[in-house]
């Protein structure tokens, strides 16, 4: 008998029965809720009567739609009545059904893919979902994590499971060593222009190889929250000691006896040294450069020491389009070098890259410099209350502040411009998040995906530069 | 849930790769707590030439006349033809939710991005994955004939032009069945109670720190 995959594994621990149709019913360990995808889910609860399966198996915190300044005012403090509204509403279902809630005034509140590890709510092992793509980010932990609709969200609050296909698997090895100054960010990109946005399209990714090996849980949580860039609904990585360490002592963590019953049983969460996948991808760590996005889709990537690509050669028809349409959108011309492009706004934040090392590597470069003069805003948004206690701690936000960014209260801000954190028309940014669709970042905004650190370089220089030669 | 079980309508034409869930429907409408609708905001940035906000009056809004759904002869369409990675991006389900509240009830596409193609079932819209040099074809034909129509049905699995070639298409039987009977998810396993209880049981066993 061949080994099995780590997807394949934690997929057999969850089925609860198999339909017979190509479909399993599925075990859900934990849902996390926010207050954009989940009104509906619960206007549909109260509709058929129906209750929470499992009240303790939820974990809710508000973070699209607050606001990143002004949090001592609490809801009142969001100014958009149509946005207040939603953040009430899910304190109000979380009351009624009973559900834990990080409210804005709490200081673990934050973007639900930030805070899930944060709190051990995410453990190896486990299946988890949320009404949000980026929900792949809890692969890190060798979990099976991935985003739902609202109709599903709804389905595994009346009944703790999910109607799944299984999907395909594939194994991304980053192999060898990256150089100095790539990032986890780096890498995801790197794949992603390998493979394209549609290339892990019915996959789940496991990502493995040694660069991956070798980076922290933070990193690995940034790579497996952009799997979804490449189409695929789940990124994983097997569990080692550093998940293991990672995980201990945090509140939702088992404690205790559970804890060695746990360590022991997720020590078998990885891949059988025999295991078949569908598809495997060989990525070479040493040749990935920083990368920079110069389009509209996450794979419309290059290194940061080459040029806007040039459509005239490219042969596909409907991508030379595409690549015509984006550089118009971008407001771009085929053949600039990257370090020439200048930037309006920089934004470090995101469930993407707003963990303690993200800020950690961006102080970094900030450190005793100053925010160019042609930058009209460079934001700082740490993914948690927490994290920005910590970073402030450490006198991370003085150094910010002192080079001239500014640095707010956690949320999603400017990933994706719900609440008053945007691009204008025209505008150009940097971004640490995950989306450079157009109109993400604010209708008409430019968006062009980097790391913290490639983001905090350009905030310096105003324009894209490699960090290494900062 | 809608039953599906064939169409005969208007087809309209979306020519470009990897349009994504925010195209479909921007975020600012995401703060609706309501189910219906967003058809008006479907494609906003695309189809208006200001900015839309929630609660605008969208009647008066300036037309983007260049837009392919706001063009005379596509009015009316149920069915859009699309190309690669149709609704990649975001699991908002707002997307399949403006689609259908604009009146799509059937989308084809050389592929289609994973949570959003489930979402589309979910709500009753049929999604059709041809190859594409097919969805070429029907481009060329749209193009060239006003008021195209074609005739879908789920039952025989076929796709019928005007002229009465047809093209048949695949479909996982689950999601034709539901599709066809107008089934709604958590009733179905709703009748699984029994065996959702015997999993918990023998799980909370295997691994309690799960179920503190
Ligand atoms: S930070 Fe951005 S990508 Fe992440 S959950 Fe928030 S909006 Fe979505």
């Amino acid at each position: 008998m061949t080994g099995k995959t780590l997807y394949e594994k934690i997929w057999d621990q969850h089925v609860v029965r198999d339909n017979g149709d190509g479909t399993a019913l599925l075990y859900i360990d934990r849902q996390l809720v926010h207050e954009v995808t989940s009104p509906q889910a619960f206007e549909g609860l109260r509709l058929a009567g129906r209750k929470l399966w499992r009240v303790d198996a939820n974990l809710a915190t508000p973070d699209h739609n607050v606001p990143t300044t002004n949090r001592s005012q609490g809801i009142e403090g969001i100014e958009d009545p149509v946005a207040r509204l939603q953040v009430e509403t899910l304190d109000k279902n979380c009351s009624e059904f009973g559900i834990t809630e990080f409210k804005m005034d709490d200081i673990r509140q934050g973007i639900v893919h930030v805070i899930g590890p944060e709190q051990g709510a995410t453990l190896p092992g486990m299946t988890v979902v949320c009404g949000d793509s980026h929900t792949s980010t809890h692969g890190a932990f060798g979990a099976l994590a991935h985003g739902i609709g609202t109709s599903e969200v709804e389905h595994v609050m009346a009944t703790q499971c999910l109607i799944q296909a299984k999907s395909k698997t594939m194994l991304v090895s980053v192999n060898g060593k990256v150089n100095t100054g790539i990032t986890a960010k780096d890498i995801v990109l790197a794949v992603i222009g390998e493979i394209g946005t549609a290339g892990g399209t019915g996959y789940a990714i496991e990502f493995g190889g040694e660069a991956i090996r070798t980076l922290s849980m933070e990193g690995r949580m940034t790579v497996c929250n952009m799997a979804i860039e490449a189409g695929a609904r789940a990124g994983m990585i097997a569990v080692d000691q550093k998940t293991i360490d990672y995980v201990e002592g945090r509140p939702y963590a088992p404690k205790a006896d559970t804890w060695d019953q746990a360590v022991a049983a997720w020590n078998d969460l990885r891949s059988d040294a025999d295991a078949k996948f569908d598809t495997v991808v060989n990525i070479d760590a040493e040749s990935i450069k920083p990368q920079v996005t110069w389009g509209t889709s996450p794979e419309m990537v290059v290194s940061i020491d080459s040029q806007v690509p040039d459509p005239a050669n490219e042969k596909d028809d409907v991508k030379r389009e595409g690549m015509i349409a984006a550089l118009s959108y971008m407001g771009l011309t085929a053949n600039t070098p990257m370090n020439e492009i200048k930037v309006d706004k920089v934004f470090i934040g995101s469930c993407t890259n707003s963990r303690i090392e993200d800020m950690r590597a961006a102080a970094e470069i900030a450190k005793g410099r100053k925010v160019a003069s042609n930058i009209k805003l460079a934001l700082v948004v740490p993914g948690s209350g927490l994290i920005k206690q910590q970073a402030e701690k450490e006198g991370l936000d003085k150094i910010f502040i002192e080079a001239g960014f500014e640095w707010r209260e956690p949320g999603c801000s400017m990933c994706l411009a719900m609440n008053a954190d945007r691009l204008e028309p025209q505008e150009r940014c940097a971004s640490t998040s995950n989306r450079n669709f157009e109109g993400r970042q604010g209708q008409g905004g430019r968006t062009h995906l980097v790391s913290p650190a490639m983001a905090a370089a350009a905030a310096i220089k105003g324009h894209f530069v490699d960090v290494n030669e900062l | 849930m809608e039953k599906f079980t064939n169409l005969k309508a208007i087809v309209a034409p979306m020519d470009r790769p990897n349009v994504d869930t925010d195209a479909i429907i921007p975020k600012q409408f995401l703060k609706s707590i309501k189910r219906s609708g967003f058809g008006p905001n479907l494609f906003d940035e695309w189809r208006y030439l200001d900015q839309g906000e929630p609660g605008m009056d969208n009647s008066g809004r300036p037309l983007n006349e260049e837009f392919v759904l706001n063009q005379s002869r596509y009015q009316g369409a149920k069915i859009l033809i699309a190309r690669e990675n149709f609704g990649c991006g975001s699991s908002r389900e707002h997307a399949p939710w403006a689609l259908l509240d604009y009146g799509f009830q059937v989308i084809i596409a050389p592929s289609f991005a994973d949570i959003f193609f489930s979402n589309s079932f979910k709500n009753g819209i049929l999604l059709i994955k041809l190859d594409a040099n097919i969805i070429d074809e029907l481009f060329n034909d749209v193009a060239v004939n006003e008021g195209y129509e074609l005739n879908v049905d789920l039952e025989k699995q076929t796709i019928t032009k005007a002229d009465g070639t047809t093209i048949s298409f695949e479909i996982d039987e689950f999601r034709k069945h539901r599709l066809l009977n107008g089934l709604d998810d958590i009733g179905l396993t709703m009748q699984h109670v029994d065996d959702i209880k015997t999993y918990e049981q023998r799980r909370s066993a295997e691994a309690p720190w799960l179920f503190k």
